[in-house]
């Protein structure tokens, strides 16, 4: 259930443990354990909801950042990497296999506010070597779901 | 002038299923839970094979029986799935959808007045289909009791020394019902004793909520006289492509391979092409959608238990087959007020045999949202009928 579980609520956190519970085929009480399990166990770390900031007239902009730094004896990336995901303003920050090591996600109001973080904050840090900066210009699918989605039923009404 | 159709053509009675989809594409803004496909689109990577075929060129008909790579990765599916080894070369015939496969099937199978066993309910295709073939029709009623299973005992009192097919429609639509292995055992004894053929039509295999599906073929001495027919339009949400296949005795599917060469030649490229993707890599899209459907499947039946509606378990397919006997209306009658008063349409039961009166078939091919919908609407109708 714990994978059939997870699934669902990937898709939809704001799903209630009754309708959970009817998907799932057991009873309500088996449905919120799992859960409380779950976020104890830090499976489940958090729920979000996914916007389209696009279509609001609030500006965001947002980068992804490719950083090349030099690891650290004793703690390897994992010192640098909190340096920078301690800034609220950076999204997300991975370790990347390939021609860089860290790709950090930062999101802003302006572009302005970016090449500065970039400038400032970023470059300045000691092991960081160098950075590479992408601006995104569009979301076309994200989090598993294509933002522009045609949803219409194409199918004919009744078919045998 | 003499008259330009044929007589037998005309004895068939029109679908059921069409004198309803005309009732509901007049309405608008109804909630149809009358669609017998999936609702997903083709998985991408099998959609994206189809593309890259026809940028390779590959626009031309395909040999009688089907690509050869095509019909080793059926073979191997069918073994590694369903425990039947069928030899690509000469055991296996690529059809237009499965219902080409029955109609084919049936053709070369019959000799004039024999008699096919069809249990009802079940798809509309077998009855027709056998008659044009110059079968004579001996109709199953299958017994909500039996969760409408077929039983031993209904298939003995219908066997006659001039049976020569049983149709075996499982997982079945439009009742949802399966056969487990512990049914299919006693039927292929039978079988065997009587000295019968089977069309086991495993369209839904893939659609099974209750441990995996076994085929009648799969028995001892049962694949002989089994025509084992599946296809893709369920099981990988391909229904547009009309692409199936059936698994046979060879000296059946020698024959069969002739009509399908007068009548087809092959086919369609395209999607066979896309169907060996399907195979080869579509078991995982099939596992998502098999959730999903399970899924909104427990949400019905839940949403029937609130209700008080009687339905059994069904374990397979996309359809729930509630009972409306309460009501006191036939399917028909119950279905176009349902559609007139509440805007949901769901197919009578009766458009797959007389044995579906009392019942609908609500189709679960929904996302979710929408079955919701459509049961707050059904409970407020049945609620208002029971005064």
């Amino acid at each position: 259930m714990r994978e059939e579980l997870l699934s669902i609520i990937e898709k939809n956190s704001r799903i209630g443990i009754k309708d959970l519970a009817v998907l799932l085929g057991v009873s309500e009480i088996d449905a919120a354990n799992e859960i409380t399990n779950l976020e104890n166990e830090g499976i489940i770390c958090g729920y979000h909801t996914l916007i389209d900031w696009e279509k609001t007239s609030i500006e965001k902009v947002t980068a992804l950042i490719e950083v090349r730094v030099t690891p650290q004896r004793g703690q390897g990336f994992d010192k640098i990497a909190q340096r920078i995901y301690n800034y609220p303003e950076v999204k997300s920050v991975y370790l990347i296999s390939g021609g860089f090591d860290l790709m950090v996600t930062l999101e802003e109001k302006t572009l302005k506010d970016i090449a500065a973080f970039v400038t400032d904050k970023l470059s300045t840090l000691d092991s960081v070597l160098s950075t590479a900066t992408h601006f995104i210009l569009k979301k076309y699918k994200d989090h598993g779901t294509i933002l522009d989605k045609n949803d219409e039923d194409t199918r004919e009404v009744v078919t045998p | 002038m003499k008259k330009i159709t044929s007589e037998k053509v005309e004895q068939i009675k029109p679908s059921g299923i069409r004198k309803f989809f005309d009732i509901v594409s007049e309405m608008k803004d109804a909630i149809s839970l009358g669609v017998g496909e999936p609702d997903f689109q083709t998985p991408w990577h099998i959609r994206e094979e189809g593309i890259y075929s026809f940028e390779r060129g590959k626009t031309f008909y395909t040999s009688n029986s089907g690509l050869k790579d095509l019909r080793n990765e059926i073979s191997n599916y069918v073994d590694t799935h369903y425990n039947v080894k069928y030899n690509p070369d000469n055991e296996i015939l690529v059809t237009v959808g499965g219902s080409e496969a029955i109609d084919v099937g049936l053709r070369a199978m019959l000799n004039d007045g024999d008699e096919v066993i069809i249990p009802q309910p079940s798809y509309v295709s077998y009855a027709p289909c056998s008659f044009l073939a110059g079968g004579k029709n001996i109709i199953i009623d299958l017994k909500p009791e039996n969760e409408f299973r077929l039983t031993p005992e209904e298939l003995e009192n219908a066997v006659t020394p001039r049976t020569k097919v049983l149709i075996l429609p499982y997982p079945n639509n439009p009742t949802g019902a399966i056969m487990e292995k512990e049914d299919l055992e006693k039927i292929a004894k039978i079988i065997q004793e009587k000295d019968i053929f089977v069309l086991s039509d495993e369209i839904y295999a893939e659609l099974t909520y209750k441990g995996q599906h076994v085929s009648i073929a799969s028995f001892d001495g049962l694949k002989e006289r089994t025509l084992l027919i599946n296809g893709f339009s369920k099981a990988f949400a391909m229904t547009g492509w009309r692409l199936g296949y059936a698994c046979g005795n060879k000296e059946l599917i020698k024959q069969m391979t002739k009509i399908h060469q007068f009548s087809i030649m092959c086919a369609p490229t395209l999607s066979q092409y896309a169907a060996i993707e399907a195979l080869k890599n579509g078991d995982d899209d099939v596992k998502i959608m098999r959730e999903a459907y399970n899924q909104r499947r427990r949400f019905l039946l839940d949403a029937f238990r609130n209700m008080n509606l009687e339905c059994f378990e069904p374990f397979g397919a996309f359809y729930v087959f509630p009972c409306i006997k309460e009501f006191g209306m036939s399917s028909e009658e119950f279905a176009t007020k349902l559609l007139q008063e509440e805007k949901v349409a769901a197919v009578p039961g009766t458009a797959f045999g007389n044995s579906g009166e009392g019942y609908l078939r609500i189709s679960y091919a929904y996302s979710l949202e929408k079955l919701k919908i459509a049961m707050e609407r059904m409970k407020r109708f049945i609620t208002k009928l029971r005064g």
